[in-house]
């Protein structure tokens, strides 16, 4: 459960980004596919090689859903209800609470390389248990 | 059998030689604590867990960090044996320690994160993805002995 000290932090992590969102999402998500090959069979369709303008506009989509959940971090369910719809219907991804780990796992990545000790263990905390609650929601209308 | 090419044990060789084993396996059994809490369950012995600070400055914790990853080390040194090197480590955590072995793979991402934030931009994509595969198969082998 986040508590009050969790969403404090994790508000504050996402304002030391300032501006940096669209290459923190392209390169968490450059990290996914050298990490975890297979999560590329979601995207055939895309140019997958280093700085492609489609893996940045996904980092972009990306992280601005993630910006918005931290914005509503009471009420996430309402917030992501859209995203859930699509992730459930459309998209079918693995069920998010093993992809997201994935994904949660390069997002960490890397924010601990530009936040370095910054990243302390109390943010980490956070940050995992948020994107936990995210995968979460998502999941939450698969079945 | 497990095949490293040999940018893979490059990349794991030139991290390796510049971690503090004491320093980041402290570091890293401290944040599964924290993150993890759950994990405490197979420390009840150690003391005052009751806060972040009070983990990261438990000597105990400390202690068993640098066994930790003094153990992983040892799997670095043998990456071609490593369900054998690991044979003994493996029936011990599961006949006597009784982990279940997904707090291998929880262990393992959280040492990939200490690596980042130590090492920030010289923890490229492609040194990620070779510790990632790294941990997974120490954790694999870990978990080989289980029955």
């Amino acid at each position: 459960m986040l508590t009050a000290e969790d969403k404090k932090l994790i508000q504050q992590v996402w304002g030391k980004l300032g501006g940096s969102e669209e290459d923190i999402g392209a390169e968490t998500l450059w990290r996914m596919f050298n990490a975890y090959p297979p999560t590329k069979t979601y995207f055939p369709h895309f140019d997958l090689s280093q700085c492609s303008d489609q893996i940045r506009g996904h980092g972009k989509k990306v992280v601005a859903a993630l910006g918005t959940a931290i914005k509503n971090l009471d009420n996430l369910s309402q917030a992501l209800s859209e995203l859930s719809n699509l992730h459930a219907y459309n998209l079918r991804v693995d069920p998010p609470r093993f992809s997201l780990q994935l994904l949660s796992q390069c997002l960490q990545v890397a924010l601990a390389v530009r936040l370095g000790k910054e990243y302390t263990p109390e943010v980490h905390s956070a940050v995992d248990k948020f994107m936990s609650a995210v995968a979460a929601v998502l999941a939450e209308k698969y079945r | 059998m497990v095949h490293w090419s040999a940018e893979e044990k490059q990349l794991i060789a030139s991290v390796w030689g510049k971690v503090n084993v004491e320093e980041c396996g402290a570091e890293a059994l401290a944040r599964l604590l924290i993150v993890y809490p759950w994990t405490q369950r197979f420390f009840d012995n150690f003391g005052n867990l009751s806060s972040p600070t009070a983990i990261i400055g438990n000597p105990k914790v400390r202690a068993h960090g640098k066994k930790v990853l003094t153990s992983f080390g040892e799997a670095i040194k043998n990456l071609e044996n490593l369900k054998v090197t690991y044979s003994k480590l493996s029936e011990l955590h599961c006949d006597k320690l009784h982990v279940d072995p997904e707090n291998f793979r929880l262990l393992g991402d959280i040492l990939i994160i200490v690596l980042a934030a130590h090492f920030t931009k010289d923890f490229t994509p492609a040194c990620q993805a070779t510790w990632q595969k790294l941990v997974g198969v120490v954790a694999h082998a870990l978990a080989h002995k289980y029955h």
